[in-house]
């Protein structure tokens, strides 16, 4: 992939101010998305995925969060230069987003249609009396059955799965160029969970739209991603194609993440785990923030952040071992 | 839902029987109501003839049971300022209120939405902070208190509007006011914090994501979800609103059950007073069966289930 990105996050920064002190969510995080290309983004719980997320869309809860620092480029243009106008329209048309719970994604007192015709209408293209069509081809896309009568149901007549799919119908109404799915399957039943990958996968080959995917199952990057990129504590600490990073995980921290996936093949006596906590996000530790859970760590591991090193064609990874002795 | 309107009947028409029994034994512990009516100068002989034709010698038991019989047939007794049936006099006056309550109502939606909305979105600042004043001095003033200032104010110094009585249109101003000001402070404060529960829910960041504009995001997609706890305790309002008639009423002296209410206690007119508390408890259950109807139909989650 040789040409242009399509999106491009350059040293982001999104940081939250609660009433005292500062957490910085997001603290320098930089990436590239091409067409038709799938990122997985993976981290623990509170490692600032979801409010990288977010920054996207510029649409970080207000008013405790702020991007303070970085760019975002979308087809040449930098997201965070535009006016709330402009990016009303760059939301569910250019970038889209599917969140994680279905239960509380939708409206409770307006119908599935309602919902989704007021998604298509926002794009303007269509005469009204066309609407009511084109959220049932949406439906029928997102393999809703019945999907005439599904118009007029309101969301507690809809399982999880099928109102899972309601909301990717809703994000494939602007035809985006980004989709990020935040954990869209996490709430789901485990039976179904592929279902919807595969349904996600289906989509992008249609549209040759980005999917930016957050996750923290590396089961799921496994099956759905090109490439991957690993966070830890606001920061990418190394990123690559998934089959390099799976393979040879530079990073000790995603070396520990990858061994902690229980194998189905061979018996397995006890769980492996990471030593320690993630750091608390308000005070993160001087020097790599993974040092005090690193079996590796030296003395400049507490000192300097390690920089981004190559490790082979197009994975990198941010830790000291990479640098020359 | 027609079985859901006829349950809640049933349990209405018990609560009325709860209500009379109530009304009916706590009034045989004020002493002999046969004492109420009779002159100064009457003999016992007197007062043993009517008691016996009062059916007042009879056991309590089978007194109630007789009251209860005649509450049936629309008998609650007769006045004894007016000399006219309690129930007639009810509903004579009845229309009176009811054509005060709803402008009430409206005044103070009216005033509540915007104020809880607005407080809600900009929470933490000064107009959040300012709309809280006006709730808490909406609710520290009494409601008589306000009826005379207003009166003073727009009738005895500018003479812009009537000081009591019905009449025009003019003459609805003053009390409306009165009585709908009961009830914005304490609408205020639950628009605003059920506003502020819906505005942090995930549909609402999903209707952002989608390209809405916060307009829409906000009287489409908000309000209605925030309305629903309002309609729940609308029923609460509306008997809110049917009680502190009786101090705008009064003050206004606007011939509704409010002033009947009050006059039925001044002068200690007895069988009326029983008449108006039963009527007024079905009037708040009516109003409460409405409510629960309507409620059905803003939340779909009930239509259905």
């Amino acid at each position: 992939m040789s040409q242009a990105p399509l999106l491009e996050v350059r040293d982001l920064h999104t940081y939250l101010f609660p009433r005292r002190g500062v957490i910085r969510a997001v603290d320098g995080v930089s990436f590239t998305l091409h067409r038709g290309e799938t990122l997985g983004l993976v981290g623990e719980s509170g490692c600032g995925k979801t409010m990288t997320a977010l920054s996207l869309l510029r649409l970080v809860p207000q008013p405790v969060a702020r991007i303070v620092k970085g760019e975002i480029w979308l087809e040449g243009e930098d997201l965070l230069q535009k006016s709330e106008r402009e990016m009303r329209r760059i939301r569910g048309r250019k970038i889209a987003m599917i969140l994680q719970d279905p239960q509380t994604s939708l409206n409770p007192v307006l119908t599935v249609g309602t919902q989704l015709i007021e998604a298509l209408a926002l794009q303007g293209r269509e005469a009204s009396s066309r609407l009511v069509a084109r959220a049932v081809e949406l439906l029928q896309r997102v393999r809703v059955a019945d999907a005439a009568r599904r118009l007029r149901h309101y969301p507690h007549q809809l399982s999880g799965g099928m109102k899972q799919r309601v909301v990717g119908a809703i994000a494939m109404a602007g035809n985006p160029q980004v989709l990020i799915a935040d954990e869209p399957t996490t709430a789901l039943d485990v039976t179904i969970q592929l279902q919807y990958l595969n349904l996600l996968k289906e989509l992008q080959a249609q549209t040759a739209m980005a999917l930016l995917f957050i996750t923290h199952d590396f089961g799921v990057v496994a099956h759905t991603c090109d490439r991957v990129a690993v966070m830890y504590a606001g920061r990418i600490v190394e990123s690559g194609p998934v089959r390099a990073v799976f393979n040879r995980p530079a990073h000790p921290y995603t070396q520990a993440l990858i061994a902690a996936v229980p194998s189905l093949d061979e018996p397995v006596e006890r769980l492996d785990t990471i030593e320690g906590q993630p750091p608390a996000p308000e005070a993160f530790p001087a020097g790599c923030r993974f040092h005090p859970r690193c079996p590796y760590a030296e003395p400049r591991c507490h000192q300097d952040y390690p920089p981004t090193l190559p490790v082979a064609d197009g994975h990198t990874a941010a830790c000291w071992r990479l640098a020359a002795p | 839902m027609q079985r859901y309107i006829v349950q809640r009947f049933v349990q209405g028409l018990f609560l009325l029987v709860l209500v009379a029994a109530v009304v009916f034994f706590l009034g045989r512990l004020t002493g002999n109501p046969a004492d109420l009516m009779l002159p100064e100068d009457a003999t016992p002989e007197d007062r043993a003839a009517l008691i016996r034709t009062l059916g007042l010698d009879r056991p309590y038991h089978e007194q109630f049971l007789i009251f209860i019989a005649n509450a049936l047939r629309g008998d609650l007794g007769e006045s004894i300022r007016y000399r006219r049936p309690a129930v007639a006099l009810f509903f004579s006056r009845l229309p009176n209120t009811l054509k005060l309550v709803p402008p009430a109502m409206a005044v103070a939606l009216a005033m509540a939405i915007p104020l809880g909305v607005l407080s809600a979105v900009y929470r933490g600042t000064l107009l959040d902070r300012l709309a809280g004043v006006i709730a808490v001095l909406g609710l520290a003033t009494p409601n008589f208190w306000l009826g005379i200032l207003l009166i003073y104010i727009f009738s005895v110094q500018l003479g812009w509007l009537p000081s009591a009585r019905m009449g025009g249109i003019r003459h609805y101003i003053l009390p409306t006011i009165t009585l709908g000001t009961f009830l914005v402070a304490g609408l205020m404060r639950l628009i605003r914090s059920s506003m502020l529960e819906v505005l942090d829910s995930e549909f609402v960041k999903l209707a952002r994501i989608k390209g809405l504009s916060e307009t829409a995001v906000i009287w489409r997609h908000c309000l209605r979800n925030a309305l629903i706890p309002v309609l729940t305790l609308a029923g609460v309002f509306l008997a809110a609103l049917v009680t502190g008639a009786i101090v705008t009423e009064t003050v206004f002296a606007w011939p509704g059950i409010g002033r009947l209410t009050f006059e039925a206690v001044i002068f200690r007119d007895y069988p009326l007073l029983q008449a108006v508390v039963i009527l007024d408890a079905v009037l708040v259950l009516f109003i409460n069966l409405v409510v629960d109807v309507l409620y059905a139909y803003i939340d779909p989650r009930i239509r259905y289930t």
